[in-house]
């Protein structure tokens, strides 16, 4: 499966009469973005804000963030499954408004979703402060239930990403990257002297509100299966979940996993990147003792000499995350887990729930519970009222200034386990 | 500016008075310096100065510890220093216990800036990582001439308040405190280049090595549980609706013990979740469904159980920090115990 990815390079988000692309500037028609929300009866109103990098800026409740992305050439659409038929996708030509996003926001569970500021010290903890943003605050009907109201805002999200996405498809990119993984004995054949290595992608399932999908499939219903690496940024895995937001892959993640991006930097050359395994997070242990013994039994089964596992969220996930390590470890192939760790707010605590001598190489995320004091800021997208509630927030954690005194674990992405920033934990 | 003014703390064989049979003299201190503080010294130059030293045999400190500590820092005190160093004492069992324990006093009481260093397999070292800076030494006091130096640089940096770094760029023994920073490349291409090695079979250092973990003995069967009163406690966050303590959704800093004397059944009404890292719906519409008080009942009615204790506590297991966990189940314990509870039913989510 070969995927080029054409990068359109997007420096700034305004509202216009229609939408459209000039010289990097993205345009969008507010009206339409309402109209498109607006179809879905099960919403009352909506909001479509602008927030862009350096501005003060909060945006609150956070729900997803997603980056535009439209199929060019090869089968498919962008979300195949949710947006578009179930066809397979990862092959041809996608173009991607790099720079721009959407991000939903709405107050669905209240303490489950994440902030994100656009300025000061909580935008150096989120990779979507340096994002023109195109922003939905959603609200519903009256009556409606949380999980309806999740599917309405998550649904609203894809459909204006894909949208915005279509503008960028006879637009010239400003940069192409190729990404090609061959079928396994292929793949084996063109690289007989480098190592086979793999990718267990570890998916968020831990119940309602609490979900990930694979081509539209509640992946809490899914045995571990294989996917080509390039299926993922054509939208194949999408969020449906944000609870404590540090930790929770949004579509962006997926759609721009950097664990796959940096496989291939190596493939050819130090490894044999040959492809994914996907598995859950259920909160069953039947499930887990499942889908840990098969995703042991799928590296095995593809000759890995190595994996890396990432996980999502944390707490029960953590026993999902070990067993999965002791598991291929004890089929002999090496790993390496990439996590966050909640060490207390003074750090002094252990910082997993379970543990193994046979997870000896970890990569971290930091540590959640560290506390931030976010400035007030002069624009709010979205509202504060459930700022002492959010998971990782405290009584008084608003204070008469607005300003926000919370764990990190309150920002969208901050301890992303799927290493996409540069934070980490050390030992002092 | 004037000199830093250092007190050092050296045992009876390293101040030259003798080795075991000397280990019972009391705590004595004399002007300047005397034995290794000659070392340290070399290091200090000009901008620091041992102004006394401390002597203390090591087993009359660990026969007599409170004794010992209280007269070392009543004659610490006298000489006002700004910084205190104790040691080394490389692989010398309770010459390191005694470097780590006045260390500590003198950090917590005299709040001055102290430090020892000794050998990472000393008893000492475990004991007082987590309290003070252990500068890490060989096991032997012939690598005096290296433990010195490193002892006496990490002293002036403490001195001078500057910002400590990592336990590998500093030379401590890690106190086993995360502390967040960003690394110069994202997580992914770290993860990527650690399985390189790995598959290589080359050094690679993780990121976070695996805890021992804890493990508790589940408690002996009751046989009879008609004649006992029996308490049920939850992580599953079920608190009066209204979280009247306010009990956080996540990393909990609190629990709650609530009174439900003549509750036959947690309501929609009355009872709801904190707890922010599971779908909160069922557990509001019924919170018996987490914390079990209607069949409890029942139990008591048909005799099976002797009695529900009136108080239940409660707290959100969700991101809890497991040092947070045991305070507060060191502290209900006592209570239960107190009560008269003879068997707890434990929930979690």
């Amino acid at each position: 499966m070969r995927l080029e990815l054409g990068k359109i390079n997007i420096v700034d988000v305004q509202f216009g009469d229609t939408t459209k692309i000039e010289s990097g500037t993205l345009y969008v028609n507010k009206q339409k973005i309402i109209d498109i929300v607006m179809e879905d009866e099960h919403i009352k109103s909506v909001e479509v804000e602008l927030a862009k990098p350096g501005e003060e800026t909060r945006i609150t409740p956070v729900k997803d963030v997603i980056e535009p992305r439209v199929k060019v050439e090869g089968q498919g659409e962008i979300f195949p499954g949710v947006m578009s038929k179930v066809t397979t996708v990862g092959t041809g030509r996608t173009h991607v408004l790099k720079g721009a996003a959407v991000i939903t926001c709405g107050k669905i569970v209240g303490f489950q979703e994440g902030i994100i500021d656009m300025s000061g010290p909580g935008s150096e903890f989120t990779p979507f402060s340096k994002l023109n943003n195109v922003c939905l605050v959603i609200k519903p009907v009256d009556g409606l239930k949380q999980h309806e109201y999740e599917a309405a805002v998550r649904m609203a999200g894809l459909k204006v990403a894909t949208f915005i996405g279509k503008v960028g498809k006879d637009v010239q990119p400003d940069e192409v990257e190729v990404y090609e993984t061959k079928p396994l004995l292929e793949s084996i054949n063109e690289y007989p002297n480098l190592p086979k290595v793999g990718y267990v992608y570890m998916l968020q399932t831990q119940g309602l509100l609490h979900d990930t999908y694979v081509y539209g499939v509640d992946s809490k219903k899914i045995v571990p299966t294989i996917l080509y690496p390039t299926e993922v940024m054509d939208g194949a895995i999408l969020s449906g979940n944000c609870v404590s937001a540090c930790d929770k892959n949004t579509t962006y993640h997926h759609q721009n996993n950097p664990i796959i991006h940096d496989l291939y930097e190596r493939h050819g050359k130090d490894i044999n990147f040959v492809g994914i395994i996907i598995t859950n997070e259920n909160v069953y242990l039947a499930d887990k003792e499942r889908s840990s013994n098969w995703t042991a039994k799928l590296c095995k089964y593809l000759g890995l000499d190595g994996a890396i596992v990432s996980q999502e969220g944390f707490g029960n996930p953590d026993t999902d995350l070990i067993m999965n390590c002791k598991k291929i470890e004890n089929e002999g192939i090496k790993t390496v887990i990439v996590t966050d760790e909640y060490a207390g707010r003074d750090g002094a605590s252990q910082s997993l729930a379970d543990a193994d001598a046979k997870a000896d190489a970890v990569v971290t995320g930091g540590n959640a519970n560290e506390v931030i004091i976010l400035p007030p800021m002069k624009k709010i997208i979205g509202m504060l009222d459930y700022t002492d509630k959010i998971a990782g927030g405290f009584d008084g954690s608003l204070r008469a200034d607005g300003s926000i005194e919370a764990e990190i674990q309150v920002i969208t992405g901050a301890t992303n386990e799927l290493g996409f920033n540069k934070l980490s934990t050390i030992g002092f | 500016m004037s000199k830093i003014r250092v007190v050092h703390y050296i045992n009876q064989f390293f101040a030259g008075i003798g080795g075991e049979e000397k280990a019972d003299i009391k705590p004595e201190v004399r002007d300047g310096i005397v034995g290794p503080g000659a070392a340290l010294n070399m290091t200090f130059k000009d901008e620091a100065e041992i102004v006394a030293t401390v002597i203390c045999g090591d087993s009359y400190f660990n026969e007599n510890i409170e004794e010992a500590k209280s007269n070392i820092l009543e004659m610490v005190k006298k000489y006002k220093p700004d910084l205190f160093v104790a040691g080394p004492a490389f692989n010398a069992g309770r010459y390191g216990v005694a470097c780590g324990a006045i260390t500590k006093a003198i950090q917590e009481e005299l709040n001055i800036p102290a430090v020892t260093a000794m050998y990472i397999e000393n008893p000492g070292a475990d004991m007082f990582k987590k309290d003070v800076y252990i500068i890490e030494t060989k096991n032997s006091a012939a690598s005096m001439r290296t433990a010195a130096p490193a002892l006496a640089k990490f002293a002036l940096k403490l001195a001078r308040n500057e910002e400590i770094k990592s336990p590998g760029e500093d030379g401590y023994i890690p106190r086993g405190i995360r502390k967040n920073i960003f690394r110069e490349e994202r997580g992914s291409k770290r993860a990527v280049d650690m399985l390189i090695k790995k598959l290589k079979g080359e050094a690679f250092i993780t990121e976070y090595p695996m805890p021992e973990f804890d493990n508790v003995e589940p408690g002996k069967a009751v046989k009879d549980l008609s004649k006992i009163k029996l308490a049920v406690l939850t992580s599953g966050g079920i608190v009066p609706k209204g979280n009247p303590d306010r009990i956080e959704s996540s990393s909990a800093s609190k629990y709650g013990k609530y009174d439900i004397e003549g509750v036959m059944d947690l309501t929609e009404e009355t009872y709801e979740t904190a707890h922010g890292g599971y779908d909160p719906v069922y557990a509001n519409e019924d919170a018996d469904r987490v914390l079990p008080v209607d069949v409890l009942r029942d139990l008591e009615k048909e005799g099976v159980i002797g009695e529900l204790h009136k108080y239940f506590y409660t707290t959100t297991g969700n991101g809890t920090s497991v040092g947070n966990a045991k305070k507060f189940a060191a502290e209900y314990a006592k209570e239960l115990v107190a009560d008269g509870v003879e068997a707890v039913i434990l929930t979690s989510t």
